[in-house]
């Protein structure tokens, strides 16, 4: 028997069964990882075994040398680089010079274009591939990093989040402060807002660049199979009537350590990210 | 709080207005009034570049017979819809589709709801739980489908070796077409569960613990509280989370591209078992060149994620406003 104040204090107290059951599902999302990494250590000899192994084999580098004789993967490496960090710049900037315009600029039609902008987010811009297609052709682009970076300088969501984060975070009196010290527009968002809104920058930053580094079909229809990203030249690697799967998922291993890295330096700020855009949309 | 702002430089007047405007006075009033309009123009170039001349350009490009690198295509006005409706490939790959859009949605929303639940109460080391729980969107889709492939392969898969361990029969998960439906759904809930439920997770605990205190005191176990005052409150979180992932569930096509047994393929699968709406796109555009063709293709689909998004937020809306009645 247990008293009613008993039973409130213990509220959301978790149970033992609650930690088995997240374990299970840590252990699930890492599974593929770790599976993808025991192949690519080892020789295909091991998928005809009917007890796979459990540990790694020593075979990794091999199989990760074999990756760049087979693809540009070096090329892939830098264009993928070359283009997350782009448009992860860009993207972070113009997003955070158009937040803070919506946010805290009056301007006729600020609320129609910012309706406008969130309605933006529901278009899905995958089904606009053939006439980007037709019009980068047409461009000479088609081919280029340019045909990758330009369509994703700034995103919908990206504005949408800067403007939500800068309404609270910029005081009104520090701009009025620096306008009446005669600062120009573009001094008081460099040195007065940027400052401020530095943390949602930052997330906004991350979550960009891992999507622009994972980023498939769009750089798969426009890129040749000569100057591709690293999710295009995966790709090639698995093609072909016979698949080497230790060469394919060494590859996969080599493409997905650099975020994996990232991610785990910067897992905390992710989800935080993550649940701070929940409650705010 | 220091600005980096100084005074220098400034003249004295300024708090005033000078009578006569000079140069410096009206550059700073055109900055004031232009500034915003150019720090929005960014987006509003690249959404009509990338957004609105493509989804405008794709329904005149979708009124001709246009095949890649024609210069004179020929207008044929609706005759691309009208053979889009009889096209039994269409409608077989919009019910595959479907059919995978609902094998990974309605489990995925589920599970990442109770997930959520399990992750709101006071854990120890409770960012290490959700980082672990969010690992897999950090994964390239590209990677994944690859992983997955191999995972679920006919022979020598791993699921298959476990199957047969426990004695069952293997399955043919990518001949058979619902086994391949279920795979491909497995693989984009492995990276969207977790995504969700920190999604959920955000939303539950902006419910007041005031809320759930009374309801216990009033006598309400566990399962009661969680219909009744936790499943009420996620409403908007839940109409979100749904919308979103109809959007991305009726655009998928990294995840059947890649399950391919013929590596390369568009086809999905060999008699077009696992072929969604747009691998069946990107096939008629960029396989076979028929850009008019696959322009009528990705209006069809777009009317159709309008549909359902807003079919989704009349019943999602329902679902979550009963309880709360009877509470």
């Amino acid at each position: 028997m247990t008293t009613l104040t008993a039973r409130v204090s213990r509220l959301g107290k978790p149970r033992k069964a609650t930690y088995w059951v997240l374990a299970v599902f840590v252990l699930g999302s890492l599974f593929p990882f770790y599976w993808s990494f025991l192949v690519a250590s080892r020789d295909n000899g091991m998928l005809t075994e009917r007890v796979p192994p459990l540990l790694p084999g020593g075979n990794f580098f091999a199989n990760a040398a074999r990756v760049f004789d087979t693809v540009p993967f070096w090329k892939a490496l830098a264009n993928s680089v070359i283009v997350s960090g782009t448009v992860t710049l860009t993207t972070v900037l113009f997003s955070s010079l158009a937040g803070f315009a919506f946010a805290k600029l009056r301007f006729r039609g600020r609320n129609a274009l910012f309706v406008f902008i969130v309605v933006t987010l529901a278009v899905p811009t995958q089904l606009g591939i053939i006439p980007l297609f037709i019009a980068m052709s047409k461009l000479g682009w088609a081919g280029g990093l340019q045909a990758v970076i330009v369509p994703n300088l700034v995103t919908a969501f990206g504005v949408f989040w800067m403007r939500q984060y800068t309404v609270d975070a910029v005081p009104y009196e520090l701009i009025e402060a620096a306008r009446v010290d005669g600062c120009s527009m573009i001094r008081i968002f460099w040195n007065v807002c940027l400052p401020a809104v530095r943390p949602a920058a930052a997330i906004l930053a991350m979550f960009t660049f891992m999507m622009s580094w994972n980023d498939f079909l769009w750089p798969l229809v426009v890129l040749d199979v000569g100057n591709p990203t690293v999710q295009v030249a995966l790709e090639k690697l698995q093609s072909g009537y016979y698949v080497d799967y230790s060469l394919v998922l060494a590859g996969t291993t080599l493409a997905t350590i650099p975020i994996l890295i990232v991610f785990l330096l910067l897992g905390r700020q992710i989800v935080a990210g993550i649940m701070q855009g929940a409650v705010k949309g | 709080m220091t600005t980096t702002v100084t005074r220098e430089g400034t003249p004295a007047g300024v708090r005033r207005p000078a009578p006569r405007p000079g140069l410096r006075d009206r550059l700073s009033r055109w900055d004031v009034k232009a500034s915003p309009y150019l720090y929005v123009a960014p987006f509003f170039i690249v959404f009509g570049i990338v957004g609105l001349f493509p989804l405008l350009y794709t329904a005149y490009v979708s009124l001709f017979h246009w095949d890649a690198g024609d210069d004179n295509p020929d207008f044929i006005g609706l005759d691309n819809f009208k053979e889009l409706f009889a096209d039994a490939q269409f409608w077989h790959s919009l019910e595959n589709t479907v059919s995978i859009f609902l094998l990974s949605s309605v489990p995925q929303l589920i599970i990442a709801v109770l997930l959520a639940a399990l992750l709101s109460t006071r854990l120890r080391g409770a960012t290490g739980w959700r980082v672990g729980i969010l690992l897999p969107y950090a994964a390239s889709l590209v990677a994944l489908g690859i992983i997955f492939a191999n995972l679920f392969g006919p022979k020598y898969g791993l699921v298959n070796g476990l199957l047969q361990t426990i004695g069952l029969s293997p399955v043919d998960w990518q001949a058979n077409r619902f086994a391949s439906h279920v795979a491909i759904a497995i693989m984009v809930n492995w990276r969207w569960t977790g995504y969700n439920a920190l999604i959920v997770l955000a939303a539950m605990q902006a419910i007041p613990k005031e809320l759930h205190e009374a309801a216990l005191i009033d006598g309400a176990g566990t399962v009661r509280r969680f219909r009744h005052v936790t499943l009420p409150l996620l409403k908007p979180t839940l109409i979100f989370v749904t919308i979103t992932s109809t959007i991305g569930g009726l655009q998928i096509f990294t995840e059947p591209k890649l399950f391919d047994a013929m590596p390369g393929s568009n086809n999905g699968g060999s008699t077009h078992q696992f072929q969604t709406v747009t691998l069946y796109l990107y096939q008629t555009a960029f396989e076979n060149f028929d850009l008019g063709y696959a322009s009528a293709i990705a209006w069809v689909l777009f009317l159709i994620i309008v549909v359902i998004a807003g079919v989704n937020y009349l019943l999602t809306g329902r679902l979550a406003r009963t309880p709360r009645r009877k509470g």
